[in-house]
């Protein structure tokens, strides 16, 4: 979004207008980057129209922005703080998103996108919770990542921490004088927290959410030979909680089962016990210090989340990417989602009660794969490998041939093993056919993605629906099976395994010579030949990406991972949103666990394969 | 009839030697046949010999300590590889990961249920001081800051080498205990550690005097800024209101009836 914003005069030429009178009220349409301002009271028949008329099946993105310090030109005049941002994709043609923005002043409400795409659910919590924007007719608006009862909402930008020192990085206060001043010293306390002036601990009533499990349907079982044996037993659905310590959560996850007998009535995923304020730190920092935060999001797999920044910012800031570097980048990618897949196989045998032997062997090729991401990031896991135009630093002498031995020899072998031992054990098929089914109808409309929608037969990859690096040069398929049960979760992670070694491998045979990172080289910026060249702009260290705004994203080992990002022009994001796969692909969990055993729920779990770092960023 | 081997004597030697405490004299025929030691040094040897970490992972360091745990770096040769679920079976709690405002709660509480003697190594440098997300709004800058912690690793995440190297310091650190001095087998000794409430922000029961003198303090100021700014408004004393008047007035008059009467 380059050109300057411009809401047109006449709204009746705008789109979808004949459709929905009036819905339209501005557009920056550009030929990649479609975006509408709406009127908020029509927003529901215009997502109404898109899902039913124009094929826009998916909500994959739902954020918010306060504009309250923007810099920018392109604002002026706009009066409303906040903008709400929906991000709409068709699965069923491929291809790019509609954006739609919802202009909202302080204290008003935006009608609750729920009943329309029911994925909306747990992003519009989470607005509400870090923004403070109340969604209408939305069922269950509570707190999400926070607890009830914290004062504010902390993603607006007044809002200050208690260690806050400057709005943006890097911080000039940090070393006065050249000793390190601790946070610590500046509040009595010693510890990084505020309260409202007034509040008085001794009378302090932690609220109490009302959570939906306690209303969820409560049958009686009505046998009238059981009846008249036990007249006088009667049964009584309970809530069970699990978590946030419980070893088969995958971290620090809970969950609110209502359970009658040891079937499941309801279930309410509750998280944010990992919320380590990734997205407002993320507006502190400049453009690039968030590589490194990025790695933490999923941290299994570190080069994936990179290359989702680093694709979004080169796609604002219009940086080119050489060759090689493409190349690398597939190469990494790739070598992560075997890891991932591998890795989640084996847990997912864990959560099945097979306690740790199928995961040691899963894990094995991992510390391989590792060791190659150690030779050229110098981390094992957090690999802050890439860079905006390529990637830090060119691969070690020899690591292609150990790469290739790795995809030729050892990862097709591991897979089979897997396969060998996992596939056809009856234990593992009794435990898991059937288990955890939803339609995939339903699992598009609650905005899942990843290996979830292929296992129900939806052919939705986007390396193929909307190309992004070099993946449109490699010849590979989209696994797909149609059960939708977690067996075939399990089963497609090892189809995908596979096709991403057969990626590894064309990559690894045609990867061409020639620099890792675009001119000029971050590594040898000055100041005169600093990035300010490349855009056109003030020379300079520090990456200025034009006024404007990107969603971006790609197709991470489990499922869609986007950055929504917003600049002014200046070295710090405005706005910095992940749109986390994990976190979405929850929505469904509650859907998929009724009517099933306490225990199916701990291996609807697994299947979906979550990572709480990016659950909760 | 076995040989013995030629050097089996010097290897018992060796061996008593080690176990040797230094105030004890071992008769020069005895020797070969018995082995002495202190209670502290076979106590701590077995302590430190299987030590039960607690199964509790809260973010990327839980990767590394799985890895640790798993086949190359393979924990078991401590005798560590019993990872235990319930707080109640464990001596060790590695605290690998962020830990938040919303989880603080939950890990005190944990804490309070493992038995003493209980370890605590903040694996991370989140753990051991806020890490890379200190700033933000819902981390706690370290878990030092509410419960003790004996070994600090730093990395972010620490490889598998790191925490080996942290769980052999820790190791060092319980051989030099000694169950005469330990503090879990004085008289009165209560490990226990309030656990944090969750407030408008997180708060700990024993700082809530000072909490309450700043905030409440600050609102002692706002109403005397506030009186500063309209100073007519709070002089002079309290009007009574009509009801309180009308009562005043109701005794008295029927004091002034009975003494009439």
């Amino acid at each position: 979004m380059s050109e300057p914003t411009a809401v047109a005069e006449g709204t009746e030429q705008l789109p979808f207008n004949d459709a929905v009178p009036g819905a339209v009220l501005g557009t920056w349409a550009e030929e990649t980057d479609k975006a509408y301002l709406v009127a908020p009271d029509k927003l529901i028949p215009l997502l109404t129209h898109l899902r039913d008329e124009l094929g826009y099946d998916y909500l994959s993105n739902l954020t918010c922005v306060d504009y309250l310090t923007y810099q920018g030109k392109k604002r002026k005049g706009v009066q409303e703080r906040f903008e709400v941002v929906y991000h709409l994709y068709s699965t069923r043609k491929g291809g790019g998103h509609i954006a739609l923005h919802v202009r909202v002043p302080e204290n008003e409400t935006v009608p609750s996108a729920v009943g329309v795409y029911p994925g909306a659910n747990l992003q519009e919590r989470e607005v509400y919770d870090l923004y403070g924007i109340r969604f209408e007719g939305h069922p269950n608006l509570r707190r999400i990542l926070l607890w009830e009862g914290f004062h504010g909402h902390p993603m607006r930008k007044d809002w200050k921490e208690a260690y806050y020192e400057q709005d943006t990085k890097p911080f000039k206060s940090r070393h006065p004088r050249g000793g390190y001043q601790f946070h610590e010293d500046k509040l009595p306390w010693g510890k990084n927290t505020t309260y409202p002036p007034g509040w008085d601990p001794d009378t302090w009533q932690e609220p109490v959410a009302y959570v939906p499990v306690s209303m969820a349907p409560h049958p009686v079982v009505q046998d009238p030979e059981e009846e008249e044996r036990r007249p006088h037993v009667h049964t009584e659905s309970i809530v069970i909680n699990l978590g946030p310590h419980h070893p088969s959560t995958h971290g620090v996850f809970r969950m609110l089962t209502r359970v009658e007998g040891e079937t499941i009535l309801a279930l309410e995923p509750e998280m944010g016990y990992l919320h380590r304020n990734h997205e407002k730190i993320g507006e502190r920092n400049t453009w690039l210090m968030n590589m490194p935060f990025t790695d933490r999001l999923d941290y299994l797999n570190s080069m994936s989340n990179n290359w989702a920044y680093a694709l979004a910012v080169e796609k604002l800031a219009g940086i080119q990417v050489p060759e090689r570097a493409e190349y690398i980048r597939v190469i990494m990618a790739e070598l992560t989602r075997i890891l991932n897949h591998m890795w989640s196989i084996g847990f997912l045998l864990n959560d099945l009660g097979a306690l740790q032997t199928p995961a040691l062997y899963a894990i094995e090729e991992r510390e391989m794969i590792l060791d190659l991401f150690e030779e050229v990031s110098g981390s094992r896991m957090m690999c802050n490998y890439f860079r905006f135009g390529g990637v830090v630093r060119d691969l070690t002498p020899g690591w292609l041939e150990r790469a290739r031995y790795l995809a030729q020899e050892r990862l097709p072998r591991a897979l089979d093993e897997l396969d060998r031992l996992i596939s056809e054990n009856e234990i593992v098929k009794a435990r898991c056919r059937g288990v955890g089914y939803l339609s995939a109808e339903d699992l598009i409309a609650l905005s899942v993605s990843g290996p979830m929608i292929r296992a129900a037969g939806v052919a939705y990859d986007i390396r193929k629906a909307e190309p992004y690096g070099i993946y449109d040069r490699f010849e590979f398929d989209i696994p797909t099976l149609p059960n939708s049960d977690v067996y075939d979760r399990y089963y497609i992670r090892l189809l995908e395994a596979r096709e991403a070694v057969r990626i590894l491998q064309q990559a690894l045979r045609d990867i061409p010579g020639g620099e890792v990172h675009g001119p000029p080289a971050y590594a040898s910026a000055t100041l005169e030949e600093g990035f300010g060249t490349i855009l056109g702009g003030k020379g300079g260290y520090t990456l200025r990406p034009p006024e404007g705004e990107i969603y971006s994203r790609i197709e991470a080992p489990k499922g869609e991972l986007g950055f929504y990002l917003v600049s002014d022009g200046k070295p710090n994001p405005y706005r910095y949103h992940v749109r986390a796969p994990s976190y979405i692909n929850l929505n469904a969990l509650g859907p998929m666990c009724v009517g099933y055993k306490v225990a199916d729920a701990i291996v609807v779990l697994g299947a979906i394969d979550i990572v709480l770092g990016e659950v909760d960023r | 009839m076995a040989t013995v081997p030629s050097d089996f004597y010097k290897l018992k030697e060796q061996q008593i030697q080690q176990y040797l405490h230094d105030s004890i004299q071992v008769p020069p025929e005895l020797r070969q046949n018995v082995l002495v030691t202190t209670l502290d040094k076979l106590y701590n040897w077995s302590r430190r010999s299987s030590m039960w970490p607690l199964l509790f992972g809260l973010a990327c360091c839980a990767i590394e300590m799985i890895a640790t745990a798993a086949s190359r770096y393979d924990m078991a040769r401590f005798g560590m590889e019993v990872m235990r679920p319930s707080p109640r079976q464990s001596d060790l709690m590695i605290v690998s990961g962020t830990v938040t405002k919303k989880m603080i709660p939950a890990i005190v509480r944990i804490y309070n249920q493992m038995a003493e003697p209980r370890y605590v190594v903040a694996m991370g440098a989140c753990a051991s001081g806020g890490g890379p997300f200190k700033e933000g709004y819902n981390v706690v800058s370290g878990v030092d800051k509410y419960i003790p912690v004996d070994v600090y690793v730093p990395g972010c995440p620490p490889t598998p080498e790191a925490l080996i190297y942290g769980m052999m310091k820790l190791h060092e650190k319980i051989e030099r205990q000694s169950i005469a001095t330990v503090p879990w087998y004085q008289e009165g000794f209560s490990g226990y550690v309030p656990v944090p409430r969750l407030g408008p922000d997180i708060f700990d029961p024993r700082q809530v005097e000072l909490i309450k003198e700043h905030t409440l303090q600050a609102t002692r100021e706002a109403a005397q800024a506030a009186q500063a700014a309209e100073p007519t408004k709070a002089a002079g004393p309290a009007q009574l209101s009509d009801k309180a008047r009308a009562r005043i007035e109701e005794a008295k008059r029927r004091l002034a009836a009975k003494r009439g009467g």
